[in-house]
Order: C-alpha cells, then structure tokens, then sequence
C-alpha cells in the first residue's frame, strides 16, 4: 500500500491542537513525548488511509460505520482513564500518570471482538429502577452528563471529581 | 504472509510479531527487540488488504482469541502488549 508520510509540520500542528483541546477538556496527553508524537503520527497516517482519524492501535476496518467507535477519541478512552490511568494507546492519560506517581502499564483491549456487541449502549435498555446511564451533576456549575462515572475533571469550569454529584435521574439511551 | 526478517545475534528463540504500523508500543517492541539484538520476523497487518489481512488475522487467531497489537510471539509463548519484563522473561534476557 502505497503512503504519503505525514511532515513532521503537521505531527506538530496536530500535538498542538490536541494537547490544547486535551487540557481545555480536562484531559491529559502522555508526557512521554516520544510515544504521543508516534501516536499523534499514526492519526495522521489514519486519516489518510481512511479518511478520518481511526485509532492508532487499533486494526480499522476502513469501513466508517464500522470504525466508529474507535475513531480518536474512542468510545472506550474515559472508561480506560478510569480503570487503568490511560487509554488503550496511551495517547490519553491520568492526572496521576502526568505527575509521575503512576507509570504507564499495558491496558487490556475492551473494545469486544463482536462487531454487534460494541454499540451495545446505544440498543434501546429497559426503563426500569436502575437501568440506564447514570447523570451526573457538577456542584460548581451544574454541568450534566450521563455515563458510568464523573469526569476526572469538570469540562466547564475544571471542578474535580469529587465535585459531581449523582442525580436521582437516569437516562435510557435508544438507537 | 508478507513478512519481513531482521537479523539479530540472538536467535535461539524464534520470535514473531503481529503488529500495526501506526501504533507506538508495536514501534517501541520493535526497538526493544532490536536495542537487544534479538533477532526476528514481523507483519504490519494494517498494510494487509483483503485475502493477505484475512491469512494475517487467521493467523493471528492461532495464537490468541483477541485481536490486540503488539501481538508477541517468542517460542511457544504468546504475549499481547508490551510488557518489557515479561518479554525479557520470555527472551530469556
Ligand atoms: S485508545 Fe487513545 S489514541 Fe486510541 S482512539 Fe482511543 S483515545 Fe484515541
């Protein structure tokens, strides 16, 4: 397969980019300066190939529909953060990681093998007590979201974690 | 498969890996495996199309259920991920 190479112009201007939006977001890029710029490299070389940023440790499928859990950042960065400090690529990683208390370990893939199971949250789920995607609430600004966990940090007003408060509300996704 | 061998002058295990070209811990396997003259034959599978991904991946499923990259094959052992210890251990090194 023949490629053009991203310039390393446009590995910067992408770090850039993602490095501002990352800490604008709350989020973090590896500091291991090295590892991001490769992996900010093979989102450049994704998007080339495929026509959008597919994740570079990922095998895409090239189908867009197919590969869109997996287009950066993917539908499994947060939950990774979470449990493991980083995201699969460690493109993403924790406060913790940043400060040098933890370093970066392998993260087993969670993406599931079965195409039919990876949108899994977006098939319509029972409205019972209980069910669903919980919301949560920052205190400091009352910025809402809906998913397992709070952001590490609010994305609005950079609250911390402990800021959030579950609300007696859950929301029921449907396709 | 279309494959491509690096020498090395540490062969007494065979080594094999699965990788993607794009991905940052398939590049640092690469370079460990090299900075330890380990000698060894590897795949880019995201460069495959087609019948060649197909064989690559059956290939693959031979030795581990799931996809993942770098997929390290060292003997009989199979490491997904790098995990410098472990495949220090594996080495021997
Ligand atoms: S694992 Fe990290 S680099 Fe890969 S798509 Fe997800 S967020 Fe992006």
């Amino acid at each position: 397969m023949s490629e053009s190479l991203p310039t390393p112009e446009q590995i910067d201007a992408l770090y850039k980019r993602l490095d501002e939006e990352a800490e604008a977001g709350g989020y973090h890029l590896n500091p291991d300066r090295e590892m991001t710029r490769r992996l900010v490299e093979g989102l450049l070389a994704n998007q080339a190939r495929y026509g959008y940023q597919a994740c570079p440790c990922r095998l895409a499928d090239g189908d867009k529909e197919a590969d869109l859990d997996i287009i950066c950042p993917c539908d499994y960065r947060d939950p990774d953060l979470d449990e493991h400090g980083a995201c699969y690529c460690s493109l993403y990683v924790s406060e913790a990681i940043v400060k040098g208390e933890h370093k970066v370990r392998p993260v087993p893939e969670r993406r599931p093998d079965d195409p039919a199971q990876r949108r899994q949250a977006l098939k319509p789920v029972q409205a019972e007590p209980g069910a669903g995607v919980p919301v949560w609430r920052c205190r400091v600004c009352g910025y809402l979201c809906a998913r397992d966990n709070p952001p590490g940090v609010c994305p609005i007003c950079k609250a911390k974690r402990e800021r959030f408060e579950q609300m007696r509300l859950t929301v029921v996704l449907s396709a | 498969m279309n494959t491509t061998h690096v020498p090395g002058t540490r062969s007494n295990r065979q080594v094999f890996l699965f990788a993607l070209s794009t991905c940052g811990w398939c590049r640092r396997t690469r370079e460990f495996l090299e900075a330890n003259g380990v000698e060894y034959t590897y795949i880019y599978v995201d460069l495959l199309k087609g019948d060649e991904r197909k064989e690559a991946l059956d290939e693959m499923r031979k030795w581990t259920p799931r996809q993942a990259f770098p997929t390290i094959i060292v003997g009989e052992e199979v490491l997904v991920g790098l995990d410098e210890d472990k495949l220090r251990g594996a080495l021997g090194l």
